[in-house]
């Protein structure tokens, strides 16, 4: 186990310049898009449109497979399952026993997938973009987000990545007191259980350890300045324009391949 | 938007009969105390464990908490006000490195606390270059928090203080968790700060010598409440009187040791484990820590792993403890300590691992599994066979004096007695081999010398004990070899 997958690595240079309210945007605008019509065109223009833009991200492919491996796997359980139960219309096939896949099946299983990689991918963007930091003063100084929120959960997302290695520390400290590598399922769960009570209690002393020093800075005034300022550039324009561009192409597309099908209509 | 500041200068601190009880509790942590700290005073804080040392720091700094989190009596006042309303004018640097540290990069951590008291952008930065300066931390703005050194870390905290300019510096153990580089380092950081700001100090620390020269004034909190002694630390320190309650209580006064039973080891046994070309490592895939380590540990032996914070000693002790897998090399176990199991001790069940190797970690909550102190004391031995040795069990409680404490439970108890708990939850059991991680950390006097002694007794008795530590004093008293490790290699030193 490791902690590096949760500290972000900040990787294109030209997508971290950007503010991250612009990206938000963006990505919220894509999402939309997607979550408003279950159709394989607009997930697949999304898709095309995301993997064209990889190159910003300026990771390898194999560095980006590493990280997004778990959502792979999940879009394709997605896809096998909606395939499987999906209604059966068109030609058959495959009928293997009471397993059936149809044109119509695999289609929808098709669209199912993309869309959840669609969907997916702009997260992993503003992740591999983003610093906390940067992230936590332009909620506070662009959004008006309140102060004592954003700058809390910016603290807990850095002891959620010192919580891993201390529930490593723990499992070993439990070990060496005869705990741990036991056979039977139940004797592993018991532990389980244990050494999750314990990460709570070390994580709730920690916490408030972190708290004493916030609030022995001051931190909990009413007012507050920022060091840094948050800023938008033309770069925000063009993050947020493409967002725009990828959503509304995405949903013309659909429309005039007549796959468009608005989920509430 | 008006920066809030509060009347610059060194601050003037007064309590009158003040006591503070957290809530839920049935004594005072601290009570009757009459003080008087004028401005600029160097004030060094004393007494024994659980006389209020820390909870006096943390109504300085206004961090106590509101009504609902305890009962105050009498006054506080610095400068005439509350801690409470004099938002910035206090400092506190608390004792560990890791807990404080709030942001990810250096520049952002010095800025967050004049951030709070809404001082205007420009003044920040100005703050920030200034307060890394007199810490002496010559470091990029960007650089991660996360790749200090303990030194660096508690600096840093230093220079997060700093740039609020307060009046009044607070320092909580500021050094007890460091090597002995990173203490001289802090405390010449502190010293610099002072004649440069003229601020007040009040610090605390069980390790006098450290502060002696440095402050104007000691002052001993009685466990009693209210002041034992105070003076100048020439005064307080020489004179029989305080001197020797100050020991009484364990307070490491300088030019005193504690006394310290049993004899001193000489020279080790059979090998109970061999390590060959062992090359460790914390994870899997990270960087590995020391390389090619060559070690026998002896039974009857005494071994001190010692080396700058972070250069790998615990890795290498837990390595050897049979609880991380070596990166390369070789670990082998006797054929008298593995018996039935496995030679290779990293691949032994916890339940055999428990009867062979014991493993005291630097943190003993960690290690406590169960609500109460008895327990935990028949929790090892149940796990291994589901007989309890009740007369070993009692020998191990009374020996390491918690015999009055069998119904309590173990997050409840005293630091020095945590300490001794998860050393005697490892005897339970046992081991041929016993290994601690920083057992002095943090200790006072006197259960420093009561772990010394048990400690010799059990290396007469045949254990082979090996110890992480920077103390100097405990390395003289156990004797035995020496493994240095820097820079990624281990070096055995026999004297």
């Amino acid at each position: 186990m490791s902690t590096d997958h949760l500290t972000p690595v900040l990787t294109g240079r030209t997508l971290v310049r950007a503010n991250p309210v612009s990206k938000l945007f963006a990505a919220a605008v894509i999402t939309l898009a997607l979550m408003s019509s279950i159709d394989w065109v607009s997930a697949v223009v999304v898709l095309v449109c995301e993997v064209a833009l990889m190159p910003l991200l300026g990771i390898s492919v194999w560095g980006l497979f590493r990280r997004i491996w778990p959502l792979l796997i999940a879009a394709l359980i997605g896809a096998y399952g909606t395939a499987l139960l999906a209604a059966k219309t068109g030609e058959v096939l495959l009928e293997l026993g009471p397993v059936l896949f149809t044109e119509g099946s695999v289609a929808a299983g098709v669209a199912v997938g993309l869309r959840a990689l669609a969907l997916a991918l702009p997260g992993i963007f503003i992740v591999l973009t983003t610093d906390p930091t940067d992230l936590a003063d332009a909620l506070a100084q662009k959004l008006r987000l309140p102060h004592r929120f954003v700058l809390g959960a910016l603290a807990a997302l850095r002891l959620v990545g010192l919580l891993m290695e201390q529930w490593e520390s723990l499992g070993l400290a439990r070990h060496a007191r005869g705990v741990g590598s036991d056979r039977s399922v139940s004797a592993r769960i018991r532990n389980l259980l244990g050494q999750s009570f314990g990460l709570i209690v070390q994580a709730i002393r920690r916490a408030t350890r972190l708290a004493t020093a916030m609030e022995a800075r001051g931190f909990g005034g009413g007012t507050r300045t920022w060091a840094r300022e948050s800023t938008f550039s033309p770069l925000d324009a063009v993050v947020a324009g493409v967002g725009l561009l990828v959503a509304g192409g995405a949903v013309t597309a659909a429309v005039l391949a007549c796959t468009w099908n608005f989920i509430l209509s | 938007m008006t920066p809030e500041q509060g009347p610059p200068g060194p601050v003037h601190v007064r309590a009158r009969g003040w006591g503070w009880r957290h809530a839920g509790r049935k004594a005072f942590a601290a009570r009757g105390l009459d003080l008087e700290i004028s401005p600029g005073e160097r004030v060094l804080l004393l007494g024994a464990s659980g006389a209020g040392k820390s909870t006096v720091l943390h109504a300085l700094a206004g961090v106590l908490g509101a009504n609902d989190e305890g009962e105050q009596e009498g006054e506080l006042l610095l400068d005439g006000a509350p801690p409470a309303e004099a938002r910035g004018r206090a400092g506190l640097v608390l004792q560990d490195p890791e807990t404080q540290v709030v942001l990810a990069r250096v520049g952002d951590e010095v800025a967050f606390a004049p951030e709070n008291l809404a001082v205007p952008r420009e003044e920040i930065w100005r703050r920030v270059g200034r307060a890394l300066d007199d810490v002496g931390l010559d470091l990029p703005l960007d650089h991660p928090t996360t790749s200090l050194s303990g030194g660096q870390k508690q600096r840093l905290a230093l220079a997060s203080v700093l740039a609020m300019e307060p009046g009044l510096l607070l320092l909580d153990e500021p050094t007890a968790n460091l090597d002995p580089a990173g203490v001289i380092e802090v405390r010449d950081a502190v010293v610099r700060v002072l004649e440069s700001t003229g601020a007040t100090l009040v610090v605390v620390e069980h390790r006098v010598a450290v502060w002696a020269d440095v402050v104007d004034r000691v002052i001993v909190l009685d466990a009693h409440g209210g002041v034992l002694a105070d003076g100048e630390p020439g005064e307080v320190l020489t004179q029989q009187a305080p001197r020797e309650r100050l020991a009484a209580a364990g307070v490491w006064v300088p030019g005193w040791q504690p006394e310290i039973g049993g004899r001193m080891p000489d020279g080790g046994g059979e090998t109970l484990v061999t390590a060959r070309e062992l090359t460790v490592a914390r994870t899997r895939r990270g960087p590995a820590a020391v390389h090619e380590l060559d070690l026998d540990v002896q039974e009857a032996g005494a071994l001190s792993i010692t080396g700058p914070n972070g250069a790998g000693k615990s890795t290498a002790a837990l390595t050897l403890g049979g609880l991380l897998r070596p990166r390369s090399g070789t670990l082998r176990a006797s054929a008298e300590l593995a018996g039935t199991a496995d030679r290779d001790p990293f691949r032994w069940r916890s339940t055999q691992l428990v009867q062979r190797i014991g493993t005291v970690f630097q943190e003993p909550e960690h290690q406590f599994l169960t609500p109460t102190v008895a327990d935990e004391l028949e929790f090892g031995p149940l796990r291994v066979g589901g007989v309890v040795d009740r007369e070993r069990i009692a020998e191990v409680a009374e020996r390491l004096r918690l015999t009055g404490l069998l119904k309590a439970n173990p997050f409840t108890l005293s630091g020095g007695e945590k300490r001794r708990l998860s050393v005697a939850t490892m005897l339970a059991t046992a081991p041929r081999v016993l290994i601690l991680d920083e057992p002095t950390f943090g200790q006072d006097a006197l259960t420093w010398a009561e772990l010394v002694t048990l400690l010799r007794e059990l290396v007469e008795g045949g254990t082979a004990v090996l110890s992480v530590t920077h103390d100097a004093d405990f390395i003289a008293a156990l004797g035995g070899a020496e493994l240095r490790i820097a820079d990624g290699v281990g070096r055995v030193v026999t004297r």
